[in-house]
């Protein structure tokens, strides 16, 4: 029974890590990203290349994925992505599912489309049994990293400049520039990190969720669920919704397998009529 | 005036193009619809270079007659294979057509080879029904059936009393679940639960839970190549193995294309399946020694023994008919039996399905690789579910 609450939650906690990239773009520049998932897959690619082919360790491939991808996204988002943001959403809809596709033939056609395996050290592998809850060693893993990350976007977003004009940006983009702020840089700077937390998520998760070419096309719904239930004002809002997506969705297949994968939408669909804006959003601004 | 100019130099174009393409109306040409792009590459991958395999070993000519491979790609989708497969038999003029990657492309290319009197020969789809569903479809693939069976036996007869079923909820999986749980309880075993899980899943945690909650003493479990890996890995990781509860399923869980990148976890898995790389036979030996050399060093996998397979008999049906019209083919075929690097096989006269041993195997490491090492025979299976209508 417990170990369902702890299985749930490292679940929810990797949505949210992968997932939280997606709100922020979302709430702070209005754009439907919907590559996120594309930039998740990149970064576990990454990890599988650097620990299965160059023998890296996997402590040293989580975060050199976290950088590679975060260099990519702020890449795309420069030559790509800012000639579509004044565009209507239909727009970058298809652009962004545009990029999906090319993403996927690319890994396709280089990599091959089979399941990749990452290699994880003998360290993290098996559970720990706890007063009889069985906690995987590498679900704990998962649950430490994405609860210090929480943590720490928590802090940055509170406690620092950047934080403060990030969401000030949010809140009011015109009235923001006005004031000074670089709105344009704020964008890059947080697109390109929350590709990076997407390509760490993709990294971590590809022992659990699997890695192939499809991944964008196949998590991509979880992704937008996490982030229409939780809304995309804050980093919290997108943090209790994937906890509570992971433990819903664990316990929903545990109880009920045959309508255990249906739980996770009738979720969404509860939260969306009771408050439609998402469970901790305010109103929208605009 | 010019328009009419134009209309004739494309009218003489068009007859010049036909008359060049009918300079070989000797030949005999193969149709190989295989998925090479998409989910089931794997299979389109492996088959191709086996085909390719058996002419580079046997020569193209047969029976007098020069021998073509043509290899398209569906992408495992049903309307593509129909498409390509009119295009073959009414513009290439193809003997045989052959492939055929899931299911529903084997079904959808069926009306079309009775209607064109054209050999289908199925490498790969493994659902029972397809044979029935023209007289001109022979198969040298499997049946799941085929392999579910046998290991209902064996688990019945070593001590395996309770069982979880764990299938991912497609037709391939309900087959794999009914065909086993029906096997299993007439041989006084005890499917505990059948737990299905969505096709795309992320996450095998919860379902495991539950199935290790009932305290089995094995889980059976089918899953589609890719996810077995995965399947296995989360499986030690929750300790199951450690808690007394073995894997047993069909063999494409251990997918010799994959079994390597699976890590270690997957040791001790028992499958049943009609193929393994590391079959003891002298023909086996041969096959994969060729074909890792052609293909820089992949091993062949049960789909490449396949397509080998029905490369071999059209070969020898070829040789046996004479003719090259459907009805004979298909005579020939019927019955044909030989010695192909999985063991022996034929082909049964009645259902023009393939007929061929099932071997119990657990994954052992060997030189530094994982392989299936086969331990125990059940000779000469037939489709189970065709024989026992047929009963």
């Amino acid at each position: 029974m417990l170990t369902i609450l702890y299985d749930g939650i490292a679940y929810g906690m990797l949505l949210f890590v992968l997932a939280c990239g997606l709100s922020v773009t979302l709430g702070l520049m209005n754009f439907i990203n919907l590559a996120h998932g594309a930039f998740a897959m990149a970064g576990g690619y990454c990890t599988v290349f650097l620990v299965n082919r160059l023998g890296l360790p996997f402590a040293l491939g989580l975060p050199i994925a976290f950088l590679i991808t975060a260099l990519i996204g702020g890449l795309f988002e420069r030559t790509l992505y800012v000639h579509v943001y004044a565009r209507s959403h239909l727009d970058q809809v298809l652009f962004t599912i545009g990029l999906v596709f090319m993403s996927v033939a690319a890994v396709d056609y280089t990599m091959g489309s089979s399941q990749q395996f990452v290699q994880i050290p003998e360290a993290l592998q098996g559970q720990f049994e706890v007063d009889g809850i069985g906690m995987g060693k590498y679900r704990l893993l998962i649950i430490v990293i994405c609860g210090l990350l929480t943590v720490a976007l928590q802090l940055i977003l509170a406690k620092t400049r950047f934080g403060s004009r990030l969401r000030a940006a949010v809140d009011d983009q015109r009235v923001a520039r006005g004031l000074g702020i670089n709105v344009g840089a704020v964008f890059g700077i947080t697109f390109a990190f929350g590709s990076g937390l997407a390509g760490l998520g993709g990294a971590l998760g590809a022992e659990i969720l699997g890695l192939d070419p499809t991944f964008p096309l196949k998590y991509m719904i979880y992704f937008l669920i996490v982030v229409t239930v939780g809304g995309t004002s804050s980093i919290t809002g997108p943090f209790f919704a994937s906890i509570l997506l992971g433990i819903g969705d664990v316990a929903g297949k545990y109880y009920v397998p045959k309508l255990g994968a249906f739980v996770i939408y009738a979720i969404m669909i509860i939260v969306l009529i009771w408050r439609p804006q998402g469970l901790f959003a305010r109103g929208a601004a605009r | 005036m010019r328009r009419w100019f134009f209309l004739g130099a494309a009218c003489a174009a068009a007859a010049a193009l036909g008359t060049a393409g009918g300079a070989q109306a000797q030949d005999v040409k193969i149709g190989f619809i295989l998925p090479m792009t998409g989910q089931q590459q794997s299979t389109g991958r492996q088959e191709a270079a086996a085909a390719k395999l058996y002419m580079a070993q046997h020569g193209d000519t047969v029976a007098g007659k020069k021998v073509v491979l043509i290899v398209k790609d569906d992408g495992a989708v049903p309307d593509n294979t129909k498409r390509i497969a009119q295009d073959l038999i009414v513009n290439d003029k193809v003997t045989f057509l052959a492939g055929f990657g899931v299911t529903p492309a084997a079904l959808a290319v069926a009306p079309l080879a009775s209607e064109g009197k054209t050999p289908e020969i199925v490498t790969a789809a493994g659902t029972s029904i397809i044979t029935e569903k023209s007289p001109y479809i022979a198969r040298t693939s499997f049946t799941l059936a085929q392999s579910t069976v046998p290991m209902a036996d064996w688990a019945a007869q070593n001590g395996i009393k309770k069982v979880v079923s764990m299938v991912s909820d497609y037709a391939p999986g309900a087959d794999a679940e009914k065909s086993f749980k029906d096997e299993f309880t007439k041989k006084g075993g005890q499917v505990l639960d059948s737990i299905r899980f969505p096709l795309a899943n992320p996450d095998f945690a919860p379902f495991l839970q539950r199935a290790a909650d009932q305290k089995p003493d094995a889980i059976f479990v089918f899953v589609p190549s890719g996810q077995g890996g995965i399947f296995v890995k989360q499986f030690v990781e929750r300790g199951l193995d450690k808690a007394g509860i073995k894997i047993i399923g069909p063999g494409d869980v251990t997918d010799d294309d994959l079994l390597n990148g699976m890590g270690d976890a997957v040791v001790g898995t028992i499958t049943a399946h009609f193929y393994s790389a590391d079959h003891d036979s002298p023909a086996n030996k041969a096959f994969v020694a060729a074909f890792k050399a052609a293909n820089n060093g992949m091993r062949p996998n049960f789909m490449a023994v396949s397509a080998y397979d029905g490369m071999h008999l059209i070969y020898e049906a070829l040789n046996k008919a004479g003719k090259t019209d459907g009805d004979s083919l298909i005579a020939a075929a019927k019955g044909m039996a030989w010695e192909s690097p999985r063991g022996p096989v034929s082909i049964d006269p009645d259902t023009r399905d393939i007929v061929q041993n099932v071997y119990i195997r657990k994954v052992e490491k060997k030189n530094g690789e994982l392989y299936n090492v086969e331990f125990a025979t059940f000779p000469n299976i037939k489709d189970p579910i065709k024989a026992a209508v047929a009963k």
